[in-house]
């Protein structure tokens, strides 16, 4: 049975942005739905009192003084921008 | 005979007495480059003009002070961000990236005042075990240009196997140092998590990655990492401990230290060739004092799941950044911004990118999230508490740095599975956060095979004084491939 639909994948795309054609989302649905059933044997493991591990280091909050500093150049900011006018970054339209 | 035949200590000799210039081994690099790139194709770009004058400044300057790594010819890994040095991270999405800042990797390679010669191809945003994902070029096997290099740090092991550089950076998430240094014939060192820091690093999975030095020999692999670790203010997951001196480990004696065998590492699914070359080395140590016995990291067959969804969950997030707005490639017609966002990622992005990307978002999304990212999350836990029981008895864990030498180009591209299978030694590593090393430790069919060298937290002495004393007793290292 397959774990994952292509109706499914095309959400997810959609959540990832990025744009699927239709032969893509069936060659994902068929390669997520093997990884995604490789994955199924962590079910063996009873976790159930077992505490998760998001890093290895023994370190939470990491905090410095909040001085003001000055920030980048706009020219350098504006540098690698695909798009910009006026000193700001420019993108298609937001709103129809 | 080369000058990279030679380690940094003999470099600076020569350098001293006046026999060879920096601007001998800066031209080194490029005459061999210009000799054997066009076949090994490692690196994506070169900084000649820069280099040339680094090295003529340096040969210029009359003063006793002197780096660390004083006019060191080294290469690094186009995922590493260096200030107007273009860094792609083999991607199309990155195509013209122009850095305005430096990794702070950069910056201690400045200040140790080694010479970078360019940027060294990868898999795309560091996802792959071949070299075979990144969008420009596929960086072959010095040793059978007809396989891989491995990957992703492909190009960083070729360049130094093939003498184009005397060392190089790699970044390691789940084997992506150790494993192109095994197929290579080189040696690759995963620092401690923490150790080095990652600002300036392309994130890929930020709880797993680390960059680390890629060498011709262990010394020089120490000297390297001496000049990159130590705490930095711009990486919160940057560990403040004190870095001892790595050449001290360097002695040879490994009388009495304890080596764990773990048993998964010598079962199905790795090659005779591999088993019997890790066999070899362990007969090596022992003649040179040190014990070892099998053990059980009980774990180990649920690391590659793990990896999986956590670094894909991982990267899924960190890539959301390349979105055609501040920097990178942009479609050139979209009608509105989600358009622009999903046609940009669409046409940027290759293949095993967004396999991992849409893995990722689904193991986050609503629904997923429980049954899978944290489920892997608890695994991870279980995988780690592994190494920490084993590593409480013993000084380092043994076992091969990948189940086979190099693979033919073309014969896992198009089976994820099967190419993910090539790195279940050396991920778990990665999910302990522990430090390991490959070193050279045999030869099958003419290729290289690797011992992996496995670590408590922070102690890469130990590491390195495993991995000196087996290379000072063997002569594997000095073998190279003929070009």
């Amino acid at each position: 049975m397959s774990r994952i639909s292509v109706d499914q994948v095309k959400h997810v795309a959609h959540l990832a942005r990025l744009a699927v054609t239709e032969e893509e989302a069936e060659k994902f649905k068929r390669q997520l739905d093997q990884i995604i059933t490789f994955a199924e044997q962590l079910n063996e493991l009873d976790t159930e009192n077992v505490e998760p591990t998001s890093h290895v280091l023994d370190i939470r909050n990491v905090m410095r003084e909040d001085a003001a500093k000055p920030g980048l150049p706009n020219e350098e900011v504006l540098k690698n921008a695909p798009d910009h006018q006026d000193g700001q970054i420019k993108v298609p339209s937001i709103m129809e | 005979m080369s000058l990279f035949d030679h380690k940094v200590s003999e470099l600076h000799e020569l350098l001293h007495k006046k026999e060879i210039t920096v601007s001998d081994l800066v031209e080194t690099s490029y005459k061999r480059i210009k000799e054997v790139d066009g076949e090994v194709q490692a690196f994506l770009t070169l900084d000649e003009e820069r280099a040339r004058a680094k090295a003529k400044e340096l040969d210029e300057k009359n003063s006793d002070d002197k780096g660390l790594l004083y006019g060191m010819p080294i290469g690094i890994k186009d995922n590493i961000v260096t200030k107007n040095l273009t860094t792609t991270c083999a991607s199309r999405i990155l195509e013209n990236f122009d850095p305005i800042y430096d990794a702070t990797v950069m910056g201690k390679l400045h200040q140790a005042e080694t010479i970078t010669i360019g940027k060294l191809n990868m898999d795309e945003f560091a996802m792959g075990s071949s070299n075979e994902n990144s969008a420009y070029k596929n960086t072959k096997n010095p040793w059978d240009l007809n396989t891989v290099p491995g990957g992703s740090s492909g190009g960083s092991a070729a360049a130094v196997a093939a003498g184009e550089v005397l060392f190089s950076l790699g970044s390691d998430t789940g084997g992506s140092i150790r494993q192109p240094a095994a197929f290579c014939g080189v040696v690759g060192m995963k620092p401690t998590y923490g150790l080095v820091s990652r600002f300036g690093l392309v994130a890929f999975a930020s709880s797993l990655d680390q960059i680390g030095p890629v060498t011709r020999t262990v010394e020089d692999n120490a000297y390297l990492l001496k000049a990159i670790a130590g705490h930095d203010q711009m990486d919160s997951t940057s560990a403040n401990v004190n870095i001892p001196d790595y050449l001290n480990a360097l002695s040879g004696d490994v009388k009495g230290l304890k080596i764990a065998v773990p048993k998964e590492y010598l079962g199905e699914g790795v090659s005779e060739e591999s088993k019997q070359s890790v066999l070899d080395a362990l007969k090596v140590l022992e003649s040179l004092g040190a014990t070892w016995e099998e053990v059980s990291l009980p774990h180990s067959k649920y690391a590659l799941a793990t990896y999986y969804l956590l670094s894909s969950s991982e990267a899924s997030a960190n890539l959301s950044r390349f979105d055609g707005v501040r920097y990178g490639y942009r479609t050139p017609d979209a009608q509105n911004l989600i358009e622009m966002y999903k046609q940009t990622r669409a046409e940027g992005f290759g293949e095993e990118v967004k396999r991992r990307i849409m893995l990722g978002t689904f193991a986050l999304s609503s629904g997923y999230y429980d049954a899978y990212y944290k489920k892997a999350q608890k695994v991870r836990t279980l995988i780690k508490k592994d190494f920490d029981d084993v590593l409480e008895k013993y000084d380092v864990i043994v076992g091969p740095t990948t189940p086979t030498p190099a693979f033919k180009i073309g014969e896992n591209i198009d089976d994820p599975m099967t190419m993910y299978m090539n790195d279940i030694l050396t991920i778990p590593v990665n999910l302990a956060g522990v430090p390991a090393i490959s070193v050279p430790c045999g030869f099958a069919g003419g290729l290289p095979l690797g011992l992996q060298i496995i670590g408590k937290h922070f102690d890469e002495s130990s590491v390195y004084r495993v991995a000196h004393a087996y290379e000072q007793a063997t002569s594997f290292h000095k073998q190279k491939p003929v070009l």
